[in-house]
């Protein structure tokens, strides 16, 4: 048996990951990086449209500030995310965004003078300040008030990835490639690292941690059309359900895109739309502003995706042999303009659909896109009931989207999870020591090397690769943008099935090292638990909120569902995950409940939100002289790590 | 009409983890889908005729680097070749010269690319950098500064130029396109405080940017389109002013 000790185990190798070891390594702690492919292979790396942090550098993001894209935040989570998180977050960005800077990311800057711009379809000319020239600029995104995405052209993730991974090389961070985690090392609410599987010789090796941190992104792949890698199949979420003991969170909150191509789902960037694109139906008709006056095409995420499939669903799709779509005109925005600033966007659509956006339409259609859900931590990161387990990024549920996230806020919490919970990985590394259990260690990777045994010996049985099609088909035709009972219960009642038929999987390439069929049987049964999950939790979950929309249940309901889905799963031969509810504390919100802004509000409310509505009206009034960062401190008191307590510079305004 | 055509792809199939094996080439036949790309074609081919076929893909949407190899003899992305870019419907794929091979058409580039990050230090070389107060003002930069750095920064370390690269045949430490453009964006860079007698240490020899024998596969073969033929020139101008 190999046993390889390190400080901090990181599980997954993008942006979130990377972070986090490079935090954990500048606080002086040993740190290993398993990935299933080189680090700057990661899905970070696909994040085309930017990253959200309050600078407020061009003219059209003025007047913003932390408190503007807190609002955004819990507003966008349709009040679901955990506010404390959101606010260490917002106050966060603005330096994980500079600290990028230094590292090496060639943020595109404001350049002073006039420009001409797409908004709401009509061309108009700003005037970006003389003063401003060369700050990191932003562009306009969904449910945003101000422009607040930072950018590179739009391979933003891309130069993130590069200079994080270049970073981490440079402080000599081993990033250990092809292999993947199979399962967690746990004992007495302890985890102690992790049963690692080398995808090139098949050798099963222990990883010995103090930490262990999870940071395999989402589980998209769950889902037969996705924007999501191939790598996406949540598999670090799987490891930590399986130990019975960490919960996941929210699991049934799926993001949809509106704009994946179609058919094979590949994501165009909402800064398509940001820009000023446009969408339109099977008329060449532009239809968002009827469905919604007030932010249009421009609305968040889930509202967008919603109205789409309505609008399709009303017969105005255009008819495709791969089912109907609408289009995406970005055409207005010109040439120079798409083969600068959306030039990804552009290869996608001449390799993949064969056409110049500059000249034809997109044929676009909502696609999986994102998990809000995930490992469930507490705000420094930690599992609240496995110690030493830490995760970050999408693959956490730490809960600043709750049931929606915005755009531009995945690649921003990826970077400033890695630094907060980086430092809090280091004060568990300083504060805890190495336990190494031999015998521990050996019974998690005898167990393994049992199940692939008995995999690689059953003669007759299923196919890893046909289970795996039959949930993704399951998913996408029963969990997914409308949901209702119906459906639900049936998509629970066949994930149930196939659980049981992944117990019998056999492969017909019996070899042990390097065998892609037996990758897939280690994976599917974990993706089938995940999946039951997200369905189990949705049919429960009896209200709309977010991205989870239940056409039986249309209405936010507040006062029975202002709360947050935890699955375990605590034995491998149950069929159902456990599920616990933990309530949202409205009384300790700095925003109260109230309505998004799009549609008709139908909110049940919670009897709560009166309460907190008059409490934060008082504190207001007895503090008359408050500046915005006292009676934040005073409504919503946080802890966040020393180092990231400064209040933020901007142009033009200075600390205030 | 196309969408009845049988494909037929010839791959090499070798798994060197397993005693005994010898490198063969191996013909499957796939029926043709309308949109169908290699990186579907491929998976068809693993999920319905033999799940023991190795190959890389991580984004499939020609973004991420990994599904390189050679296709009917060109270096080129998997994931968004179409099969209607081949009218005869036969389709060769080799994995991708110049890195260790894993397994059939999955290479080790990962190692590569890291060895070439370490060799040309490929960051920010800036005392300060972990030192700036991250509370204030970023540093300004000139917007077509900026802009041109990302132009060079584009590669997404696919390993194409390496495997189309002669010299890098002949000389087995040459350090190649990718090394060659990554130094050059951080030579553009003014956060990066080396000198050019300092890049003259990394690239001022024959396995530098002085061995190339300016056949320009790199260029004639890289995916994203970068400028390896006047980032090749204009670092060996700048080195051959050092000294």
């Amino acid at each position: 048996m190999k046993v390889i000790y390190t400080d901090s185990l990181i599980i997954g190798g993008g942006l979130a990951g990377l972070r986090t070891a490079i935090a954990t390594r500048q606080r002086g702690y040993d740190s290993i990086i398993l990935s299933l492919m080189p680090a700057k292979r990661s899905h970070s790396a696909a994040a085309q449209g930017g990253m959200q942090a309050s600078l407020g550098a061009s003219v059209k993001g003025e007047g913003d500030n932390e408190d503007v894209h807190f609002e955004d935040t819990v507003k966008g989570s349709d009040w679901g995310c955990d506010q404390d998180v959101a606010r260490m977050f917002v106050n966060t960005a603005p330096k994980a965004i500079r600290q990028l800077c230094a590292w090496g990311v060639p943020w595109s800057r404001v350049r002073k003078g006039d420009r001409e711009v797409v908004i709401n379809g009509q061309k108009v000319t700003i005037t970006e300040k003389d003063e401003n020239h060369g700050l990191i600029t932003s562009r306009d995104f969904g449910g945003t008030k101000k422009w607040r995405t930072c950018y590179t052209s739009d391979g933003a993730g891309h130069t993130m990835l590069y200079a994080m991974d270049n970073k981490a090389i440079e402080l000599g961070i081993q990033v250990h490639e092809r292999k993947e985690a199979v399962a967690l090392i746990h004992e007495d609410g302890v985890c102690y690292g992790a049963v690692v599987r080398d995808l090139i010789t098949g050798e099963l090796l222990a990883y010995v941690a103090k930490a262990t941190v999870i940071a395999t992104g989402g589980y998209g792949r769950l889902y037969a059309v996705t924007t999501n890698a191939v790598i996406s199949e949540g598999i670090g979420n799987a490891i930590a359900l399986e130990t019975g003991v960490a919960p996941l969170g929210n699991m049934e909150a799926v993001q949809f895109h509106p704009t994946a191509i179609v058919p094979v789902g590949i994501l165009t960037t909402e800064g398509c739309r940001g820009d000023g694109g446009l969408l339109l139906d099977k008329d060449g008709y532009r239809f968002m502003p009827d469905y919604e006056p007030g932010k249009k095409e421009l609305a968040s995420r889930d509202v967008v995706s919603r109205r789409m499939t309505e609008h399709i669903r009303k017969g105005k799709g255009v008819p495709s042999r791969y089912g109907d779509h609408l289009w995406l005109d970005i055409t207005l925005l010109g040439r120079a303009h798409i083969e600068k600033n959306l030039r990804e966007v552009k290869e996608i659509c001449e390799y993949f659909l064969g056409i110049d956006p500059v000249k034809e339409y997109i044929p676009v259609r909502p696609t999986q896109h994102y998990s809000m859900g995930g490992v469930r931590t507490k705000p420094t990161g930690e599992s609240p009931t496995l110690k030493g387990l830490f995760a970050a990024g999408e693959a956490s549920c730490w809960d600043m989207h709750g049931f929606n996230r915005l755009g531009g806020n995945s690649v921003a919490e990826t970077v400033v999870a890695g630094m907060i919970v980086g430092e809090y990985v280091a004060d568990y590394c300083a504060s805890n020591p190495l336990k190494i259990d031999t015998e521990l260690i050996e019974k998690f990777v005898n167990q393994e090397q049992e199940k692939i045994s008995t995999l690689l010996s059953r003669d007759k049985g299923e196919s890893a690769f046909a289970l795996k099609k039959e949930m993704q088909q399951i998913m996408m035709d029963k969990v997914g943008i409308f949901r209702n009972e119906a459906d639900l219960s049936k998509a629970v009642e066949e994930l149930k099935v196939l659980h049981q038929k992944s117990k019998n999987i056999a492969l017909r390439y019996k070899v042990r090292a390097a065998n892609p069929e037996l990758v897939e049987a280690i994976r599917v049964p974990k993706m089938i638990r995940l999946a039951q999950c997200v369905a189990y939790g949705a049919m429960l979950r009896k209200e709309s909120r977010g991205a989870h929309s239940r056409e039986d249940y249309p209405e936010r309901n507040d006062r029975d569902w202002l709360k947050r889905t935890l699955t375990f799963w605590k034995n491998e031969d149950e069929d159902l995950p456990e599920v616990k509810y933990e309530e949202l504390n409205i009384m300790k919100m700095e925003i109260a409940p109230g309505a998004r802004g799009y549609g008709v509000d139908n909110t049940i409310h919670h009897p709560d939100t009166e309460k907190r509505l008059a409490e934060i009206e008082e504190i207001k009034k007895t503090n008359p002289s408050a500046d915005r960062f006292e009676l934040q401190r005073l409504l919503n008191p946080i802890e966040i790590p020393e180092k990231f307590r400064g209040k933020n510079e901007r142009i033009g305004i200075g600390f205030k | 009409m196309s969408d009845e055509r049988i494909l037929k792809f010839h791959i090499l199939r070798f798994n060197p983890q397993v005693k005994g094996d010898v490198p063969t080439m191996k013909t499957y036949e796939v029926k043709e889908a309308p949109g169908m790309t290699i990186f579907i074609a491929l998976n068809d081919i693993r999920e319905t005729q033999d799940p023991s076929l190795q190959f890389d893909f991580i984004c499939r949407a020609g973004i991420c680097g990994s599904c390189a190899m050679i296709i009917n003899g060109r270096p080129d992305l998997a994931c968004r070749t179409l099969t209607s870019k081949f009218p005869d419907g036969e389709i060769k794929l080799l994995p991708l010269p110049g890195f260790e091979l894993i397994g059939d058409l999955s290479v080790n580039t990962g190692k590569f690319m890291r060895a070439m990050s370490e060799r040309v230090e490929s960051w920010i070389h800036d005392t300060y950098a972990d030192s700036v107060d991250l509370d204030r003002l970023e540093e300004r930069m000139d917007p077509d500064i900026a802009d041109q750095i990302y132009e060079l920064e584009r590669c997404v370390e696919c390993g194409c130029c390496i495997s189309a690269c002669a010299t890098k045949r002949m000389r087995d430490g040459f350090l190649g396109a990718v090394g060659f453009m990554r130094l050059a964006r951080y030579a553009l860079d003014p956060r990066d405080k080396r000198s050019d007698e300092e890049f003259y240490e990394i690239i001022g020899d024959d396995d530098g940017v002085f061995g190339c024998m300016t056949l320009l596969g790199c260029q004639d073969y890289c995916p994203k389109d970068l400028p390896h033929q006047t980032q090749i020139a204009y670092l060996r101008r700048k080195m051959a002013l050092v000294k």
